[in-house]
């Protein structure tokens, strides 16, 4: 192992683990945003549909559930594959970062929107009916109380998410997406390279504690309840 | 006589849990006049909560009508029902206050969802929570406040929109003794001050007591006796009032002696056949 030393390790993979760095950070990133600004809204429709919610809808509620239920179902390998000719079709590439991306956000829209449900409904129930007794229509209690007051508890999700499409990005990386998943598997698995499996190893467990961390640190801050 | 501030008229309530339906509120009538602090005691699950949440349709009634200041708004939809809420205060039993906003943010809300302007919204927080005692709370959050200060945020928020009319649910059900006393002389000075008419949820005669001019006792959904709060102590009628009363034997007590001095001569209105309606659901 850094059969020449460390410093001449960096030299030679440095380059290489840096990218890899950028990559996975760039995938992970940027498809958990695009995730949350989807999974928000679908979210907000799985709770207000749902029987005893603000706009209680049993068709479209069982609807949207179902597509949740498959998206989340269906193992992030096939997606990746089923998805090729739409990837194809929105970046004009499966390959790269940008390739990835597109899976990855397809998959974790589904994920996100369960965990927006779940967060939205942390909030009692007396808080929004006090909103609604004050006169609030519900894209107001949607907006100003359900998503305001869930904040604390979606801000926590984050970390989860992010670090979930960490570990996809890995498998989309399989793919010619790069990254550090897929620097550790060309490397190590396929050319025994223990040292640079051992290297990529070190980074994601570092990048995965750094997330968490910066994560729980803005719940610290966000959450004002006791 | 003035136009009654609330009027229920025939009210009934059910709800359909699992296919089933059960009947909380049967027939209910009253009338809260302008300037009432108006007390609904029963016992728990007798229907006073869903009794407060018809009067601002947090609650649709089965039959019935409800008239807020002589207009039915029985079948309030839209921006109409919502006008409706915002003219009607409400605070709970449990406070429910926004976590994530301010003290000053949470009374400014009702104030917020109508698009006034944060310079105006600012003032009259301000305002309120001077009337509540707490303006040096202005920037805290509830979860750095005492129940008694919550629910006083709560009562402040309430009364932003200028309501003339409050529905208070259980509101000192979570506090201790002295806080209790602090907020019902909160609401006496806000019902005389600001002449805000009050329907008064509570399990507890001794709330009825201290801040309460009318009384309607619900048991099992049904009103059994209604009348003036010195009258209802001096005679109790219905078996339900009775049993009330002996559960809270300090206001008992201590309303014995300001009963016998009041005169009994004002009007009762027993309903139902209150001794029978109230045997009837002993035998429960
Ligand atoms: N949304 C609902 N669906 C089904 N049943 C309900 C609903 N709301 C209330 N009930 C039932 O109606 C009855 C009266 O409830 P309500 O909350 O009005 O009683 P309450 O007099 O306020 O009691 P408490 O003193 O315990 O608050 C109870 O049996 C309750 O289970
Ligand atoms: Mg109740």
């Amino acid at each position: 192992m850094f059969a020449d030393g460390f410093g001449a390790f960096l030299t030679e993979f440095g380059p290489l683990l840096l990218e890899g760095v950028w990559a996975t950070l760039a995938m992970t990133l940027i498809s958990s945003a695009l995730a949350y600004l989807l999974g928000i809204p679908l979210g907000v429709l799985l709770t207000i549909t749902a029987p005893g919610g603000l706009k209680p809808n049993r068709t479209l509620s069982a609807t949207l559930g179902w597509v949740v239920n498959m998206g989340r179902s269906l193992p992030f390998v096939i997606l990746v594959v089923v998805l090729i000719p739409f990837t194809r079709l929105v970046v004009g590439t499966t390959l790269g970062v940008p390739g990835a991306i597109v899976p990855l956000v397809i998959a974790a829209i589904p994920f996100v929107a369960r965990i927006i449900e779940n967060s939205l409904a942390e909030v009692p129930a007396g808080v929004i009916e006090a909103a609604q007794a004050c006169g609030a229509n519900t894209f107001q209690i949607i907006t100003k109380v359900l998503l305001r007051e869930g904040l604390p508890s979606i801000a926590r999700s984050v970390a989860l998410t992010v670090i979930t499409l960490f570990g996809y990005s890995a498998i989309a990386g399989m793919v010619g997406a790069g990254g550090l998943g897929d620097i550790a598997i060309r490397y190590g698995y396929n050319r025994y390279q223990d040292d640079v499996l051992l290297a990529a190893l070190v980074i994601i467990i570092v990048l995965i504690q750094l997330i968490q961390s910066a994560c729980n640190l803005l719940v610290r801050h966000i959450d004002k309840r006791a | 006589m003035k136009t009654a501030a609330i009027e229920i008229r025939g009210l009934s309530k059910s709800f359909t849990v699992n296919g089933e339906a059960s009947e909380v509120l049967r027939d209910v009538s009253l009338t809260v006049a302008p300037g009432d602090i108006y007390g609904i005691i029963g016992r728990s699950g007798a229907g006073k909560s869903t009794l407060a949440r018809c009067v601002n349709l947090l609650e649709r009634p089965t039959a019935g009508q409800v008239f807020v200041s002589g207009q039915d708004v029985t079948h309030f939809a839209g921006r109409d029902l919502l006008d409706l809420r915002a003219r009607i205060g409400m605070v709970f039993q449990d406070f429910n206050l926004f976590a994530q906003r301010t003290v000053l943010s949470n009374v400014s809300f009702p104030l917020e969802i109508r698009h006034d302007g944060a310079e105006a919204r600012r003032a009259r927080a301000q305002e309120l929570l001077e009337l509540v005692g707490l303006s040096d709370k202005a920037q805290s959050w509830p979860s750095q406040l005492s129940g008694g200060q919550q629910q006083r945020v709560a009562i402040a928020r309430a009364l932003a929109n200028h309501p003339s009319i409050m529905l208070c649910d259980e509101v000192t059900s979570a506090l201790d003794t002295t806080t209790t006393q602090s907020i019902l002389d909160l609401l006496r000075n806000i019902n005389r001050e600001l002449g805000v008419t009050m329907l008064v949820i509570t399990h507890a005669m001794s709330v009825v007591h201290r801040i309460c001019n009318k009384v309607a006792v619900l048991d099992a959904g049904r009103v059994v006796e209604t009348g003036t709060v010195a009258d209802l102590f001096a005679h109790p009628q219905a078996a339900a009032t009775r049993e009330l009363l002996r559960a809270d034997n300090g206001a008992a007590t201590a309303v014995i002696a300001t009963a016998a001095a009041a005169t009994p001569t004002a009007t009762r209105r027993p309903q139902h056949d209150a001794q029978e309606a109230g045997a009837d659901h002993h035998v429960r």
